[in-house]
Parts: C-alpha cells; sequence; structure tokens
C-alpha cells in the first residue's frame, strides 16, 4: 500500500525530456504552472493538457504512472471540487436547505480540479524524468544569486536531495515495521479515523528513531567522504544548455502564451 | 613503512565511564589485509572511528599517514588517507544514482569534471560494478550496495580503507561479494585493508589478525597462529574455525597434527600427510 507513493521518485531514462537541463525544466516547469493558473476556459484548457499530454508521450514515462502520481490528491480533489460546486454564487439550478448548486460553482469547480491534476501531472513528470540530484543541483543554481543574500541555498539544496534519496528507504522501513506491528495483532486496517490513527503511533515511533539513527550515521559517513559545505564544491556532471533545451523552451513557452492568449481573447 | 599507527591509544565515550580502548598500540603495514576480530562491546569498532578522526583519542596518538590525528587542519588529509566503509549501506550512499555516489567524495574535493569522471570510472570497475553506473542506489542488493560504498570511497584514492563491519547487514552471497572485491583490491592494488569484523572465516583471509577484548588487544599475529590457539579463543568466547576444531579433537584421541590449518583444503592436506607418514611408519 506505502508503495503506491511514487512521489520524488526518478525513472532513468534517455528520452529528450531526460537530457533536458533541469534548470530549463523547472523553469518550464514553473512557466506552466503560471499559465495554468493564468487560464481560463475550455480551449486554453485543452491545449495546456494537449500539452503536458505530448510531453509525457515524449518522456516515454507510462501514462499509468502519471495517473498514480494523482491518486494521493483525489481527496484534496474531491474536497474542493464540492466546496466550489456549493458555496460559489451565481444562478442558482438546484437547491436544498442551505447547499445549492451554482452554473458557476460547477464551472468553478471543474476549473480548480483542471488546474490540480494538471499541476500535480507536470510536477511529478519532472521528477521522474530528473535524478534529484540534478533537480537539487538546478535549484541550486537557479537560486544562486540568492547566496549573495546569505540564503544557505546550498544547504537547502543538499537536505532536499537526501530527503528524496532517503523516501524509497523509509518506506521500506515503515512497511517491515508494519509487519512486525501487525505479527504481534495490530490492526492499521480497520476502525474509525481516530482509531486507525492511533494504530500508526507504533509505526512512527520506531521509524522517527530510526530516520535520526540513520541521519546521525548518514552525516558521519559525509564527513569521512570530505563534505564541508557548497564551498569549493564540483560536480561530475556540470549542467550546460544544449539545443533539447532551446526547441523544448521554444515549444512549451509557445504553447502556454498561446493558452493564454487565447483565455484573453476569449 | 607504517601507514595507520596508535600509540597508546585510549578512549572513553564518557568522561568517567568505562574505557572503550586502553593502551592500544599498533602498526598497520602498507599494503597489508589486517582483520581485527572481537565480540560486542571489544572496542573493535571505537578502534576504526580512530583511523579516519571520527573519533579522537582521550590519551596516546593515532598516526594517519604520519600524521597526528588530532592536528585539525590536516583533517582532510587524514580522510583521503584512510576511507571508511561503514555497516549499514543504506545510510552511506548519498546520491540517487551510482555513479553521482560514487562522485560525492571527488566533488567535495573539488576536482574538475572530467577527473571526477576517470575516477568514478574506475572505481566502479575496481569492484566490478561499472554496469550499474546509472541504476538507482536502493534497488540494488545489499552486497552491491556495499560494494558502491567501497567505490565511493576508493574515488578519493586512498591509501587504507576502513572498513567497520561491512559485511554484517548481508547475506552470505553478499558477504562473499564484498569479500572478494576487498581481497582483489587488496591483492591487485596494495590497497592497505583493515577490515573490522565478528566473521572468523572473513578474518582467517587476512595477512594479520588482532583480536580485541575489552579494549586491549588479546592476540595478535597471522591467522594460522591466532586460530591455532583454541583454549585463548575460548576464554575470549570466540571459536576457532572448524578445521582447527577438527584437528584439536583428533589430537585429542592421540593424533600429533599442527592445528595450522585453516581452510577445508589445508586441514584434508594435513591429515593425509599425517596418516601417509603413519602406514609408512608401521
Amino acid at each position: 500500500m506505502l508503495k503506491d507513493i511514487t512521489l520524488g521518485q526518478y525513472f532513468p531514462g534517455t528520452s529528450p525530456l531526460h537530457r533536458m537541463d533541469p534548470r530549463a525544466k523547472l523553469l518550464i516547469l514553473i512557466f506552466y504552472i503560471v499559465a495554468i493558473f493564468v487560464c481560463n476556459g475550455l480551449i486554453p484548457y485543452a491545449i495546456c493538457a494537449a500539452g503536458l499530454a505530448a510531453v509525457i508521450a515524449l518522456s516515454r514515462i507510462s501514462p499509468k504512472l502519471i495517473l498514480k502520481s494523482l491518486k494521493p490528491v483525489v481527496f484534496i480533489v474531491i474536497f474542493t471540487g464540492v466546496l466550489n460546486v456549493l458555496y460559489t454564487p451565481g444562478q442558482e439550478l438546484w437547491r436544498w436547505w442551505i447547499f445549492k448548486i451554482t452554473l458557476e460553482g460547477i464551472y468553478t469547480a471543474l476549473t480548480m480540479i483542471v488546474r490540480i491534476l494538471l499541476l500535480v501531472a507536470s510536477t511529478s513528470l519532472l521528477t521522474y524524468t530528473t535524478s534529484p540530484m540534478a533537480l537539487t543541483d538546478g535549484l541550486e543554481r537557479l537560486l544562486g544569486p540568492l547566496k549573495k543574500l546569505h540564503v544557505p541555498v546550498h544547504e537547502f539544496a543538499m537536505m532536499m536531495s537526501i530527503a528524496l534519496r532517503f523516501i524509497p528507504t523509509l518506506i521500506e522501513e515503515t512497511e517491515k515495521i508494519m509487519s512486525a506491528q501487525k505479527a504481534r495483532g495490530a490492526d492499521f486496517d480497520s476502525g474509525n479515523i481516530f482509531r486507525r490513527a492511533k494504530a500508526l503511533v507504533p509505526v512512527l515511533v520506531p521509524l522517527f528513531v530510526s530516520a535520526f539513527r540513520r541521519a546521525d550515521e548518514l552525516a558521519c559517513a559525509m564527513e569521512c567522504r570530505l563534505y564541508h559545505g557548497g564551498v569549493g564544491r564540483t560536480r561530475l556532471h556540470t549542467l550546460r544548455y544544449g539545443r533539447v533545451d532551446l526547441w523544448g523552451g521554444l515549444l512549451s513557452v509557445a504553447v502556454c502564451a498561446a493558452a493564454i492568449a487565447l483565455s484573453r481573447l476569449l | 613503512m607504517m601507514l595507520l599507527e596508535t600509540k597508546d591509544l585510549s578512549f572513553r565515550y564518557q568522561e568517567e565511564g568505562e574505557p572503550a580502548l586502553e593502551r592500544v598500540t599498533l602498526a598497520i603495514e602498507d599494503g597489508s589485509f589486517t582483520a581485527v576480530l572481537g565480540h560486542n562491546g571489544s572496542g573493535k569498532s571505537t578502534l576504526a572511528k580512530h583511523f579516519n578522526a571520527i573519533l579522537l583519542p582521550s590519551g596516546g596518538t593515532v598516526y594517519v599517514g604520519g600524521i597526528d590525528t588530532k592536528e585539525e587542519d590536516r583533517l582532510f588529509d587524514v580522510r583521503k588517507t584512510a576511507g571508511m566503509v561503514f555497516q549499514n549501506p543504506d545510510n552511506q550512499i548519498v546520491a540517487t544514482v551510482v555513479e553521482e555516489d560514487v562522485a560525492f567524495a571527488c566533488e567535495n574535493m573539488g576536482l574538475p569534471p572530467e577527473e571526477i569522471r576517470r575516477r568514478v570510472d574506475e572505481s566502479l570497475a575496481a569492484v566490478g560494478m561499472t554496469e550499474y553506473a546509472r541504476h538507482a542506489p536502493h534497488l540494488l542488493s545489499g552486497g552491491q550496495k556495499q560494494r558502491v560504498a567501497i567505490a565511493g570511497v576508493l574515488a578519493m584514492r586512498p591509501k587504507a580503507i576502513v572498513m567497520d563491519e561491512p559485511t554484517a547487514m548481508l547475506d552470505p552471497s553478499g558477504r562473499a561479494e564484498v569479500i572478494e572485491a576487498v581481497m582483489r583490491l587488496n591483492r591487485e592494488t596494495g590497497m592497505t585493508v583493515v577490515l573490522i569484523t565478528h566473521h572468523m572465516e572473513e578474518a582467517a583471509l587476512a595477512d594479520r589478525v588482532v583480536v580485541m577484548r575489552q579494549g586491549k588487544v588479546a592476540l595478535d599475529g597471522a591467522p594460522p597462529q591466532v586460530f591455532s590457539q583454541v583454549e585463548q579463543l575460548e576464554a575470549l568466547s570466540l571459536t576457532a574455525p572448524q578445521t582447527v576444531l577438527l584437528l584439536r579433537e583428533l589430537n585429542r584421541a592421540g593424533a600429533r597434527l599442527s592445528l595450522e590449518a585453516l581452510s577445508v583444503e589445508d586441514c584434508a592436506e594435513e591429515i593425509l600427510t599425517y596418516l601417509g607418514a603413519d602406514s609408512h611408519g608401521t
């Protein structure tokens, strides 16, 4: 069950998307997210979705994986959807007690749902096609100017990459602990939400203890391999913008710009 | 030349507590393969951590490649000379791609990318993990992960590798993989290896075995000499290899065999020679 969490997982590959510079991908993603939130109307969203679908096809990442990444947000999607449907003022279609459904409500709800789904799918695609090291590298370089303002950019980048590195390890560990507790008669699957949350305490305590121990050992191992912060550090893979980045960037900007322009005109 | 040296090394984790190490004087020769054996709490891991300046002596001195580990500004030189491999492979792999993890130390050293590339390829080849360069470490087996960890240390081009129970969390096949890789390094590149272990069979492969007990060196010598001292080993609650035990049983029954046979072949040879000599004699 925990294996379903795929956020922050990298699938190595050789597609143009994999070969792109992480900085370019990040910038494109930021632009794409802005476009998603600025857009309005059916056609612009169709363009955004089609653009994403084309990029997914290009990445050769199985669409199933992308759908899987949407699973954790299903609840949020339904929640915001229902709230938007019920509480947007406008032309009334149906009313019962204090609830009313409006045309505007349905419209806003659909827009919000599409926005959230596109947002999560595009972000997952970035983490699927970019190794966390490359991603942090890209972030570190993009945010580099902030170092002058004494923002610990390298430290944040390092922490993020280590967090990503340990997600699968900790998932595996959680499963082990849960099996161990199940073997002793723990019950995680029945009862109301409070009972279930309570049942997780004996899982979380050992998990945290072990995470701290791991952190301690990792820090020691990093020091032994001469880690001393970001000063004077070089990289195996230095980042260089290439032709893929130029074309990818231009195409994405064109698609997003077209979607925004259409939603302004219509 | 003595690459790693301790002189009267004492160490306490707590000011008042029991000493974890007490006046340990050891010299480890360049290019040698030394195994350090001992029970939990014998101080063997504490000793290993001194070779890398993770711990600093409470008393006495530790020299790594001639450098006193207490010299703070030469800390990186100490760590570059003696690389350290830990027990849990998961907790020493930093990156999410094998080759990026191997590159970690070089990156910290500030080497140019071409040089890092060369060292990464060389280190992965040395442990036989070249074909896994682009893999995600968490999908590898325990033995493979530990070999990646070794490669990550090799990339610093150290003179010695100190391994703190590198096989303790591995299954038998993973253990064999790691030990084989380590032995090849020692034989082919002359890498000095200090292997902390509680497996007799692993220690038997070394040039020299140091047995620790309560923070002191209890036995020290070539494996055949150390392992044939069955009584002393039993006093340290360690069991001698089965071959030695077999030969000793035969001796008890009246045979006169040398106990210095650690492999099954040597043991068989010893018994055969004895039988042969006996039948000729009568």
